[in-house]
């Protein structure tokens, strides 16, 4: 059944900082960026930051485990004269995409009129994400993972990716191509910290970081800021840009997923999996469409065998078949067609967490909305529909489909 | 690739912490008894050990004795230790715990070469001295 909030809100702003290599954006604290990427998404939408009367967060305002941001702060920053929203979607980055699903609650019952959503990140030396459940204190339930020496996010989704490989024949040449694939998308984009062609004979020399992942398939470690703003319908007519309208949003998952990064407890298939079956089916059915309705699908790439999962989790080929469906270049974007290579959907136009920049899934959102404004630096041609994917990680993970206006 | 032998993390870099719930299966470890919480009314089992059967909501509890015995359902290789980031070679497995169906333990496996792990290995419970007079359970090829 058709949602019901569905082509009723939209992004109508997107604003970021610069891109900054793990560390570097010091001496700017995470207020300081966070306000300069919220007034740069007011900007783009026309409208005064003074007017945002919402919040809508995921990964309890912040990266969930570093420099926290939070609604009083950034108010007294940004001189917002009141607030009439103010909601964190649970867990962790997977729940990006979901926070606009949450803006939209917020915005339909007429709680507020114009939300921001946001991550501000900042990896200090002390603060350092991919090494936090390793810093972690002990406690009751992590001492059932922590002993193993399975300390990092990517020592987490090397376990999976194993059983798929071992389930399904899947190689680390089709990881590889998942990083070579949306590598190639970001030669031409001035923010990108990674932008050098990649050769196969360059990812197969990458380290082995946790085998069978290599350094490559490990996202980027970036500092900086996304904010985007929703609002209704009828406001995004007055804004600056077409609107990106949010047609569908889900966020959940199904108990077969479990505790993922926390507990390796998940059955067959669901083990080898990125979790997202659940929200994928309630995203599919709040919009009837399916994964070949899709023009480009900004799927969420902490680690590349999890674009993999996710291909089939969202049906854009069927399980077991992510292999076979990367390496025929299904992923790829034809810069001179402005379609997918093979038949496929084009994914990570912009690069993605692997190689433009990773702020916790905030610049999926921000790609998504420019290809269906049709002002995408890789603009897919005639881009209707845009799916945007969040996690895998801890539950929930979301998904959100954006539509052209 | 080649990687020698597997060697689990040193158990005086491990600290762990118990609550109610998941104390009696680390005091089994410290008698040398791999254990797994066991609902005591319908039966199921669950790891880690928490407050409530998931199945029936009882908060009954068996703590039996298990063969000791595993099964590689999935695994790592890793080659930095991470508590110092020095070489060291370590194989964290995920293991299917025979005689508890459905639960498993997060371990490291030792007794072979990192690169002879495989899905499917038959291993056996291996206990490590950790920090705090704590056992931990490892596994052995
Ligand atoms: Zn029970």
């Amino acid at each position: 059944m058709a949602w019901v909030n569905q082509d009723k809100c939209a992004i109508v702003g997107v604003g970021a900082t610069d891109y900054y290599v793990r560390g570097k954006s010091w001496p700017r604290t995470i207020n300081d960026m966070a306000a300069e990427a919220i007034m740069n998404a007011c900007a783009d939408a026309g409208i005064s930051h003074k007017q945002i009367d919402g919040f809508s967060y995921y990964s309890t305002a912040g990266a969930g485990y570093l420099d926290k941001f939070d609604t009083a702060s950034l108010m007294e920053t940004l001189g917002m004269p009141h607030i009439s929203w103010s909601a964190t979607l649970t867990s962790g980055g997977g729940g990006c995409p979901g926070a606009i699903g949450l803006a939209t609650a917020g915005l339909m019952n007429e709680d507020c009129t114009y939300t921001v959503t946001l991550m501000a990140l900042q990896q200090l030396p002390q603060h350092r994400l991919g090494v936090v459940f390793g810093a972690a204190a002990p406690n009751p339930e992590n001492s059932f993972l922590q002993p193993s020496g399975l300390v990092g996010p990517g020592h987490l989704m090397s376990v999976l990716a194993r059983r798929h490989m071992h389930l399904y024949g899947t190689t680390q040449d089709a990881f590889g191509e998942v990083v070579m694939a949306t590598r190639a998308n970001t030669h031409n984009r001035p923010k990108a910290v990674r932008k050098d062609p990649l050769t196969k004979e360059q990812y197969d020399a990458s380290v082995m970081l946790a085998d069978p992942l290599r350094r490559l398939d490990f996202c980027l470690e970036t500092d900086g800021a996304v904010a985007v703003i929703t609002t209704t319908m009828d406001r995004a007519k007055d804004c600056r840009h077409k609107p990106a309208v949010v047609h569908a949003a889900a966020h959940g998952g199904q108990r077969e997923w479990g505790r993922a990064f926390a507990w390796m407890g998940m059955p067959d298939p669901h083990f080898a999996s990125s979790g997202h079956k659940f929200t994928a089916d309630r995203v599919w059915a709040q919009s009837g469409l399916t994964a070949k309705d899709m023009d480009v699908a900004l799927i969420y790439d902490h680690f590349s065998p999890m674009v993999l999962m996710q291909l089939e989790d969202y049906g854009f080929c069927e399980k077991g078949e992510g292999n076979e469906y990367v390496l025929s270049g299904k992923l790829r974007y034809d810069p001179a067609t402005g379609k997918g290579v093979n038949g496929g959907v084009p994914v990570n136009t912009h690069g993605g967490n692997l190689n433009e920049a990773y702020i916790i899934g905030m610049t999926h959102i921000v790609e998504g909305v420019e290809q269906v404004r049709g002002t995408a630096i890789n603009q897919v041609k005639d881009a209707e529909f845009a799916l945007v994917s969040g996690g895998p990680a801890s539950l929930p993970v979301s998904s959100l489909i954006l539509r052209k206006d | 690739m080649t990687y020698g032998p597997a060697r689990a993390l040193p158990g005086d870099q491990i600290r762990i912490t118990t609550n109610p719930d998941t104390e009696p299966f680390w005091q089994a470890a410290k008698e040398g008894r791999l254990t797994a919480c066991q609902c005591g009314d319908c039966g199921h089992f669950r790891m880690p050990p928490t407050a409530i059967c998931p199945e029936c909501g009882s908060r009954a509890k068996n703590w039996p004795t298990l063969p000791g015995t595993a099964t590689v359902f999935s695994f790592a290789i890793c080659n930095k230790n991470p508590k110092n980031g020095e070489d060291y070679v370590y194989v964290p497995v995920v293991v299917d715990l025979d005689g508890a169906p459905g639960t498993r333990l997060n371990a490291n496996v030792s007794g072979c070469d990192a690169e002879d792990v495989h899905i499917g290995m038959k291993v056996s419970v291996d206990w490590t001295p950790i920090q705090d007079g704590w056992v931990l359970p490892n596994f052995k090829a």
